[in-house]
């Protein structure tokens, strides 16, 4: 897994001006690095700076102090924005607000036709993005006949479509049904695995994240803990300090050993249901 | 399920007719082409000539006639306001009818019927372009049309995105109001009875947060274009591309056909 930094923040700060010209620190001396190929959920409360590190990283926004290395570019001092934001792809969370075609495949085109991809290579990729996020069937549909879930891999394809390195969802789940929340997850876990794109997966649900390379929890404009799942989740305490919630077994795992029943830290439901069997037969 | 479901977005039907397949810039200048030819044509004939001929066009839509004269209500009033003016006021020739100091003239009635068969004939000829051309197609025939105007300026790529945004757009905030209208009629606003001053007061409820949550989208919109590497219309390839073909070649020319006979007959 341990390969090349993808994207690297180094000291980045940012601060959005208010009404009044008073500078509103949202990010200070924040480090970061993505690996290709990884698989990053970040979590954090709201306001904690999640979205504007999103935006740092396709060059919507520029840092105010220090660096953010996108490949071979520095995003504040490039003429390339175009093809960064072509290298890494950006869903958001409405699905209503990020569809611009008036049917699926004309959607799927848009950032090909902004980037100037020839008619014909069109048509073809257009057609493999579908195919890879399952709406094949609904190349012709228009948008807002499509469920949430189908409309963000919609939004999906056309990211994929422009073949990007990194792709981040920026709460793209957030407004999904249960059932839609799965499919996007299996989805992007697919295309992470199988097509080798970096996911960037920022996220209000913890149990999102227990799939991942790694976590990153983010306080205030900071990194507060970052590690593997395991490791994060197992300070359970000093999460929940913070208010930030952790996956259900965890929880249920951190209630039980509290109280003094013999069971080892786990991530998943399954896990602990094997635990707690385990439990019972050997009573 | 909603009254504002159904909304028509123009009153494309689809088909595929020789009309429906034509394309669309070629549909466009037809409709300009038809538009010199009406005004070239000045007796019975040439009028009964293109008659006829919008009557074939209808006829190769496959549309009913039914559903094309629908399209025309909002016009049927124009044509008989027109058509009175004319009879009314202009004079010459017999008088056939006298009531005080209104009359009835010959002259006034042969403008009257001339006017009206040229401004019905116009609105059907271009209430078949929209019938059978998708909105989708017809603001991509405008681009390609008007990107000559481009290179002095008009934003014409700008204007064609317009379009096919709101286009987009159209069933979301539908959907919308439909959504606001349920959500305060569900506070107690009501918006079936009281006097129209009430009524109208009551509108603001509506059209206030549509505008708000409008301009949200609006933002969310334009980040998620530039995201997506948007910058303009320089450099951008397009997925559907127009192509003339051998329909549109036949079209063209019976137009010049039209044109000769036209020239030929009229007085
Ligand atoms: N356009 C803006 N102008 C001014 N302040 C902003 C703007 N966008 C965000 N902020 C502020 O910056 C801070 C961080 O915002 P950001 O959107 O990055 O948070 P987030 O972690 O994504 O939150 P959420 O979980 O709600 O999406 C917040 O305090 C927010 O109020
Ligand atoms: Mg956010």
């Amino acid at each position: 897994m341990e390969s090349a930094p993808l994207i690297q923040f180094e000291n980045v700060s940012f601060y959005y001006t208010d009404e009044f010209g008073e500078k509103l620190p949202v990010l200070q001396n924040l480090n970061l690095t993505i690996a290709e190929g990884e698989f990053v959920t970040i979590i954090g409360h709201n306001g904690s700076g999640k979205s504007t590190l999103a935006k740092l990283m396709n060059a919507l926004l520029l840092p105010a102090e220090g660096e953010v290395r996108v490949g071979p570019w520095k995003t504040g001092a490039t003429q390339e924005v175009w093809k960064i934001r072509q290298m890494v792809g950006l869903v958001f969370q409405n699905p209503d607000n990020q569809i611009v075609g008036s049917t699926v495949e004309d959607d799927v085109a848009f950032g090909l036709e902004n980037i100037g991809v020839p008619p014909a290579e069109m048509r073809e990729r257009i057609d493999a993005a579908l195919k890879a996020v399952g709406m094949a069937a609904y190349a012709q549909r228009q948008p807002h006949k499509l469920s949430g879930g189908q409309k963000q891999r919609t939004a999906i394809a056309g990211i994929i479509a422009m073949r990007p390195r990194v792709l981040i969802l920026d709460e793209a789940t957030a407004m999904l049904d249960p059932q839609g929340r799965k499919e996007i997850m299996e989805l992007v876990r697919r295309l992470n695995r199988e097509a080798g794109i970096t996911v960037i997966n920022i996220s209000h649900f913890p149990e999102e994240a227990v799939d991942a390379d790694r976590v990153v929890v983010m306080r205030q404009g900071k990194i507060f803990m970052q590690g593997t799942p395991r490791n994060v989740f197992a300070d359970v305490t000093r999460l929940q300090e913070t208010g930030l919630d952790v996956p259900l077994a965890v929880r249920i795992q951190h209630y039980l050993s509290a109280n003094g029943v013999p069971i080892p830290p786990l991530l998943h439901q399954k896990e602990l249901v094997e635990e707690l069997c385990r439990l019972f037969l050997n009573r | 399920m909603n009254l504002l479901q159904n909304f028509p977005i123009g009153q494309y039907v689809p088909g595929h007719s020789f009309i429906h397949r034509l394309d669309p810039r070629c549909k466009l200048l037809y409709v300009l082409i038809f538009a010199v030819l009406v005004f070239m044509a000045n007796d019975g004939l040439s009028y009964a000539i293109l008659a006829l001929f919008t009557l074939l066009i209808m006829k190769g839509s496959s549309i009913s006639y039914r559903y094309i004269l629908r399209g025309l209500k909002p016009v049927w009033f124009l044509l008989a306001l027109t058509f009175l003016l004319h009879v009314l006021m202009t004079k010459g020739g017999t008088v056939y009818l006298a009531w005080g100091w209104l009359t009835v003239e010959a002259e006034g009635v042969r403008q009257a019927v001339f006017i009206s068969v040229r401004l019905a004939l116009l609105a059907l000829f271009s209430s078949l372009l929209t019938l059978t051309t998708s909105p989708l197609e017809l603001a991509d025939g405008l681009e390609r049309l008007l990107h000559p105007l481009s290179r002095v300026g008009v934003p014409v790529h700008e204007i064609a995105l317009m379009l096919t945004i709101a286009l987009r757009f159209i069933p979301t905030l539908l959907d919308e109001t439909d959504k606001i209208i349920k959500a305060q009629a569900s506070r107690g606003i009501d918006f079936e009875t009281g006097g129209l001053w009430k009524r109208l007061r009551n509108l603001v409820a509506i059209v206030v947060p549509l505008f708000v949550s409008a301009f949200r989208r609006a933002e969310e919109l334009a980040l998620a274009m530039e995201a997506r590497g948007y910058r303009g219309g320089e450099g951008r390839t397009k997925l559907r591309q127009l192509r003339f073909t051998w329909r549109d070649l036949l079209a063209f020319g019976i137009a010049l056909i039209l044109f000769a006979v036209i020239g030929w007959v009229r007085r």
